[in-house]
């Protein structure tokens, strides 16, 4: 039988998450066994080879690309995970939420107190995608499956869960994973 | 600061004591003289009555009458209740915006005029309607709302616009105004011939307890909805420790489509300031106060001058028709517009000069209520069955209505009928019968008991109004055939939204919540789950707010998810894909677009 296929994307985060992933360290070799990474920053597989039963995705939406993406995700994939406090909630970028976007480039390339820009310019070439109107997190885009919080998910908890996922059988994380003061 | 000011405020705070519990009192005079309460003035009134600034700041920031801002010394609050919606307000807003060259909330550019927006001021039967600071103006047009704003400009004074007055006591010399009664049914309890004091003596040959034995075996329950006994409630109340004990009236109708109290207020006021007297006598207390709500200001002057003749009369002060030792008096205590203060423990605290948050209960009012001492809050209509159980007996009063709900109950009726108004009717009414009463056609649906009521449909118009079956606190609103159903649960929920005092999560959030549910499923953007995540998110706010608002704010949502379930089906859709249909991509990245001046290559 073939292997499920798992994918991941890393949208308005900061890569924690994905290294996070990357701390389960030697039961990578165990988790490929049991799984093939499709499109991921992982193996840098840039387009879906075919229908995947996970995703997991770090990060909420901060641009069209973002949501271009992750809408791409929700249709490739059986189950999609938001992964880690900015996919559940916005987190850090999500700072910028009460503050209309116009002021906050402005603030962050032209006013604010220590930038050097002579000519005056936001950065606007065709390559970068357009931020929306505020950070969203993922539900508020697609539907989500599952919720895995922490800043990041511990190596543990993404094993433990994927683990579950993989053999069918009920997540049973146990208290210190999912505590967070 | 002005000198001027400094002394208008020293004089307000001295007038009334220098008392903090007078804080209502204070912030309401100098908002009327002052045009609005700045940091300044603020800070003068917290030496003087000697509370720390945020007290009064707390204040200042929650009556929606009152402001930091100054305004015009002309602000028109346009009542936007649904009622008013549906018979033209819009337009009327509009022609009231466009003749003073503002928007809701604004005022013109020399100062002098504001235009706000409040919600239901009491007189859905006239819609609609505005307060011009406390003068009525009701049957608007646009015509009318161009000739007010003209005739300000004139003179600046809503007292001399020309206007027919109103039958009535809305006649007489101290209220000139040309809000209409509008009494279309009377009974025999409220609205009957009867022989003034006759009540107040029978009870003052009784004893106390035998008052209270009496309202008891009469079964009377509290008219503001709840249903509370009002006899239970007396015990209790004069059972409890403490020597001191107050009796309040709340005449604070907040709730949309309610005006039965504004007739009695205007026509019973005797029969009410009697009873309230029975209760002071009932209970122990020599003071009574009674809460007005702010948009009722109108009605002001004229109670105060009947209360004073009933002093005259000997019917309050010492001695009451020559009782030794059973003193009584009355006091007004005025409102600023929040309808959470309907509610008897924000009420209580509004009278004690502080925001109108709810207390938690227990201790219940009848322990601790005003100042910490012993109180009972009751109903307007409540304190008038009261004197007219003692005048023709309790078992002439339980005879009448239906089993568990004794007696007749005024309802006031607006919306989509021929007759709009009050009537009184015995409980068990059918709701078809009374639709039937009212000359109302092709109904929809009809709203019972105001918006923290029920809204119910065709098939349940065989059901009865009374305690058991379809409480009531005099709200009937009905909508026909025409109306949308969901605009209707929308407004509802703007309503709370906005008079959610804001102290617990549920309420505050949930509200919220609710209603942008529903505004997405008017707009398409539901889907079938969204049902049933509605109903789980309005029974949690329910269980879990704090008080009364929170606990009966879900209500439309919830009695419209169960009796109009078809209209909700029809507007929501799964979606295949699993993307979010409130999600909106070109909306979110249109304010990018603009700065960058490019369009989405993905939306």
């Amino acid at each position: 039988m073939e292997k499920p296929k798992v994918a991941t994307a890393s949208l308005a985060g900061c890569f924690g998450c994905h290294m996070s992933v990357l701390d389960i360290d030697e039961r990578i070799l165990k988790l490929v066994e049991l799984i093939r990474f499709d499109k991921s920053p992982i193996n840098d597989i840039k387009e879906f080879t075919g229908r995947c039963l996970v995703g997991l995705i770090e990060g909420g939406c901060c641009n069209d690309e973002n949501v271009h993406v992750l809408r791409n995700f929700r249709e490739h994939c059986d189950i999609l995970i938001s992964l880690g406090d900015c996919a559940v909630n916005g987190g850090v970028p999500a700072m910028r939420n009460g503050i209309p976007l116009r002021e906050c480039l402005e603030e962050a390339y032209l006013n604010g107190p220590t930038v050097y820009n002579p000519k005056k310019i936001i950065p606007n070439d065709k390559e970068i995608p357009l931020c929306l109107d505020k950070v969203y997190p993922c539900h508020h885009v697609v539907k989500i499956d599952y919720f895995l919080p922490g800043c990041p998910p511990s190596a543990d908890t993404i094993w433990e869960t994927l683990v579950a996922l993989l053999n069918n059988k009920p997540l049973d994380l146990p208290y210190e994973l999912i505590k967070y003061d | 600061m002005n000198k001027d000011i400094e002394k208008i405020v020293k004089q307000v705070c001295e007038s009334n004591g220098q008392n903090k519990t007078k804080m209502m009192n204070i912030v309401t005079s100098l908002q009327e003289r002052l045009g609005g309460l700045s940091g300044d003035v603020m800070d003068l009134i917290a030496k003087q009555t000697k509370v720390h600034r945020v007290e009064v700041e707390s204040i200042v920031s929650f009556y929606s009458f009152l402001s930091k801002t100054p305004k015009g010394k002309i602000v028109i609050r346009l009542c936007n209740d649904i009622v008013d919606k549906m018979q033209g307000g819009e337009a009327v807003r509009k022609a009231f915006c466009d003749e003073l060259g503002v928007k809701i909330g604004g005022t013109t550019p020399d100062g002098n005029m504001t235009l706000e927006e409040t919600p239901c001021i009491g007189m859905c039967d006239q819609a609609p309607a505005a307060l011009v600071n406390d003068v009525v103006f009701t049957y608007l047009s646009t015509d009318k709302a161009r000739e007010i704003v003209r005739e300000l400009k004139k003179h600046g004074d809503p007292k001399k616009i020309p206007h027919r007055l109103g039958d009535g006591n809305n006649a007489h010399d101290l209220v000139r105004s040309m809000v209409h009664n509008g009494i279309r049914k009377k009974g025999p309890v409220i609205f009957s011939d009867y022989e003034a004091e006759s009540g107040l003596k029978k009870a003052l040959a009784m004893s106390p307890v035998e008052v209270i034995r009496e309202v008891k075996i009469a079964r009377l329950r509290g008219r503001g909805g709840a249903g509370f006994p009002t006899g239970m409630k007396w015990e209790f109340t004069r059972g409890a420790e403490g020597t001191q004990k107050f009796v309040i009236c709340n005449a604070d109708e907040g709730e949309p489509g309610t005006f039965k109290d504004r007739v009695i207020l205007t026509e019973k006021y005797d029969l009410l300031f009697e009873g309230m007297t029975i209760g002071g006598y009932a209970i122990g207390s020599d003071t009574g106060i009674l809460y007005l709500r702010g948009e009722y200001l109108y009605l002001k002057a004229f109670l105060e001058e009947m209360l004073e003749d009933r002093r005259k009369k000997g019917l309050l002060g010492k001695d009451i028709l020559h009782k030794k030792g059973f003193h009584f008096d009355i006091h007004i205590q005025i409102g600023a517009g929040a309808y959470i203060c309907g509610e008897e423990t924000s009420l209580i605290s509004s009278c004690e000069g502080l925001r109108g948050d709810p207390k938690t209960r227990p201790p219940f009012p009848a322990q601790k209520g005003y100042l910490g001492c012993p109180t009972t809050v009751n109903n307007v209509e409540t304190f008038c069955c009261v004197a007219r159980i003692m005048d023709r007996g309790a078992t002439w009063f339980a005879e009448i209505g239906s089993k568990g709900s004794p007696s007749t109950k005024l309802l006031s009726v607006s919306g989509d009928c021929s007759g709009p108004g009050v009537y009184e009717f015995p409980f068990g009414i059918k709701v078809r019968d009374l639709l039937k009463e009212v000359g109302a056609e092709d109904v929809q649906a009809v709203l019972i008991g105001g918006p923290s009521g029920q809204i119910i449909g065709p098939s349940d118009f065989e059901r009865t109004i009374c305690y058991d079956d379809l409480p009531t606190g005099g709200s009937i609103v009905i909508f026909n055939q025409e109306r949308n159903i969901l605009e209707v649960v929308k407004e509802y929920m703007d309503f709370f939204v906005e008079e959610s005092c804001g102290y617990c999560t549920p309420c505050r959030v949930g509200n919220v919540l609710l209603r942008n549910g529903i505004e997405n499923i008017i707009e398409g953007k539901g889907e079938p789950k969204d049902l049933d995540y509605l109903k789980e998110l309005g029974e949690s706010v329910k269980v879990t707010s704090r008080c009364g608002l929170g606990q009966t704010s879900p209500n439309p949502v919830l009695t419209t998810l169960k009796n109009f379930r078809g209209v909700y089906e029809k507007l929501v859709k799964k979606d295949e894909k699993g993307f979010q249909p409130t999600f909106d991509a070109k909306r979110a990245v249109g304010d990018a677009e603009k700065v960058a001046g490019r369009a989405s290559v993905h939306y």
